[in-house]
């Protein structure tokens, strides 16, 4: 049940895009059309999760045995560049098709704050692996639902509307993005009422 | 290009080591400090006046004794996160204040809540004891006011406070314990 | 091009929030109140100057295939030691601005501005960009929190100027930041135009 609530509250509760403002790059810059969205959305989850595991194992067997923790962030970013490089190399060498469609979206992941943002989240939570895992899991699905929501947002209003021209590209899409994060807060409060059905 | 890298590193590194050796002990002084003032001022001290406290720690709950009467850090579920709670009880069990360590309420709304109990404001808690007073919010049948439109975090508040007061009570006398949640009871405290 | 130009440059040209559009987590996450704003433009500046100055030194000494990878080791570096300092001295700010500090590393301004100009710039001109776009970042954010702060709770920098009962909280939670940085960089494309 705990894993539940946790799934849930990352989500949509506490959504990484439109309540914590992780990730916001990638989710205005590749969001014209829900097939890059979710290419995006993909990469990120399994980058994110992977991330999540090996710094995990770093901070708890390498940084905190020998009180290297002033090293999180240098050591963090290191791993995750290199841990983006070595999917890049290895699903190329492995899986051509998923490389075709991930493969783009790579590079841009290592500057993608809501992956170190996860990684020291998870510590700073005090999450053990599984928990880490779950949520990580759950907030790259929020990353994705909320760039795949918001790229359907955009193709519909640059079919369908006529805006203003000084509004035209990031400005429109920034309010977009407001009205979207209003409907997210709908579910603020929802992880206190699941926390008390479920008794924790 | 190897070696370029791993110099880099090194030196990156070695600059890392020093700050942290230089900045560990203002970092360690200033959280024992803060600490300090927040003990002193839940227990009603001035932060120029000394008081002596030691530390106990019981499951989720971290006492600080004092001869004046102890503060109880405490945590509950808020509105959207852990609200961690210090409150300041005296020796008779009446709340001379508090403060919140640790909160994720929305601003504007669940955040007051860092004004809103205390002395001289709408929800005042200080000065009541949870043996007379009903910690809970008014809505719920309690004697205090929550913050306007900010129920959950009222609640979650009150509910620290409570859970700060029973361990309080555990702490002084384990055998009055099982009392003072049949009083609890009796109260209608609703969780 | 003299250093002047390129200080200006930072702040109107290339302002990194509201013409370069970059950065944008820091610049939504950080600003619900002026001060706020301010202190995180101050803090990546701060990082932005010295890593500008670091990397145009060291430009010469590292080999091509290993450039980015050096570059992050030195930022990171910069922005750890920016974190512990805060932590000691500033500590209630450091609160305040929690995540999105260690987040500076992956802060697209930084790395952006070493690849951009750093790298095929001196240090003295470097260091001159990295102040002019810290500038334009830290009035970018500062802007943004003022007008979050002012229509939110009705004041600005903590000074009451009609009070909360006439605030719309909204600007102070997380659609707000979405759509008062909207409505600004519309308005600064506006001025641009006429």
């Amino acid at each position: 049940m705990e894993y539940l609530l946790i799934f849930i509250t990352a989500i949509f509760v506490n959504n990484i895009v439109l309540s914590q403002f992780l990730g916001i790059c990638p989710f205005l810059g590749v969001s014209k059309k829900v097939s890059t969205a979710s290419g995006m959305g993909a990469a990120v989850t399994f980058v994110l999760v992977l991330a999540t595991i090996v710094t995990y194992l770093i901070q708890h067997y390498v940084l905190d045995p020998n009180d290297l923790g002033y090293l999180q962030t240098i050591a963090f970013i290191l791993v995750i560049a290199a841990l983006v490089q070595m999917v890049e190399i290895i699903l190329k060498k492995v899986s051509p098709s998923l490389y075709q469609a991930l493969g783009v979206f790579l590079p841009l992941i290592t500057t993608n704050c809501c992956i170190l943002g996860v990684a020291i989240l998870v510590i700073q939570k005090d999450y053990n692996l599984l928990q880490g895992i779950v949520y990580s899991f759950s907030t790259a699905l929020g990353f994705a639902l909320a760039m795949i929501v918001f790229a359907g947002l955009r193709e519909q209003l640059q079919r369908f509307s006529r805006v203003p021209k000084v509004f035209d590209g990031m400005p429109i899409a920034l309010v977009t993005a407001g009205l979207l994060a209003m409907a997210f807060m709908g579910f603020s409060g929802v992880d206190n009422g699941l926390s008390r059905l479920f008794g924790l | 290009m190897v070696l370029v890298l791993t110099l880099i590193t090194v030196v990156a590194g070695s600059a890392l080591a020093y700050v942290n050796y230089v900045t560990a002990g203002q970092i360690e002084k200033i959280k024992a400090e803060n600490l300090a003032n927040g003990v002193k001022q839940v227990m009603g001290v001035g932060s120029d006046s000394q008081l002596d406290y030691t530390t106990e720690q019981s499951g989720d709950f971290t006492l600080y004794r004092s001869d004046r009467g102890i503060a109880v850090q405490s945590v509950t579920n808020g509105f959207g996160g852990a609200l961690k709670v210090l409150v300041g009880f005296d020796n008779e069990g009446t709340v001379t204040g508090y403060t919140i360590l640790e909160h994720a309420e929305t601003p504007g709304l669940g955040a007051k809540a860092g004004e809103w109990f205390q002395k001289g404001q709408k929800g005042d808690i200080t000065g009541k004891s949870p043996a007379t007073t009903n910690f809970t919010v008014s809505k719920d049948g309690g004697d205090i006011d929550a913050i306007t439109a900010s129920t959950i975090t009222s609640r979650a508040f009150l509910l620290a406070v409570q859970d700060a007061y029973d361990e309080l009570l555990k702490a002084n006398n384990p055998d009055a314990a099982s009392a003072a949640s049949a009083i609890d009871q009796k109260g209608g405290h609703d969780k | 091009m003299n250093n002047l130009k390129v200080l200006v440059n930072g702040i109107v040209k290339e302002n990194p929030t509201f013409v370069l559009l970059l950065g944008m987590c820091p610049t939504l996450g950080t600003t619900s109140s002026a001060i706020n704003g301010m202190s995180m433009g101050l803090a990546t500046m701060f990082v932005l100057i010295l890593s500008n100055f670091i990397i145009s030194l060291i430009k010469n000494l590292v080999p091509d295939m290993v450039r980015i990878p050096s570059y992050i080791v030195v930022i990171a570096s910069l922005v750890t030691i920016l974190q512990m300092v805060m932590q000691a001295y500033v500590p209630d700010i450091y609160a305040t601005l929690g995540l999105f500090i260690p987040l500076i590393v992956v802060n697209c301004i930084i790395l952006g501005r070493a690849e951009a100009f750093a790298a095929k710039n001196n240090p003295v001109a470097s260091i001159f960009d990295g102040i002019g776009i810290g500038i334009g970042f830290t009035l970018a954010l500062t802007l943004l929190g003022a007008v979050r702060e002012l229509l939110g709770t009705g004041a600005i920098f903590g000074i009451t100027l009609w009070g909360e009962s006439y605030g719309m909280l909204m600007f102070v939670l997380a659609p707000g930041a979405f759509i008062a940085l909207g409505f600004l960089i519309a308005t600064v494309n506006k001025i641009r135009k006429a």
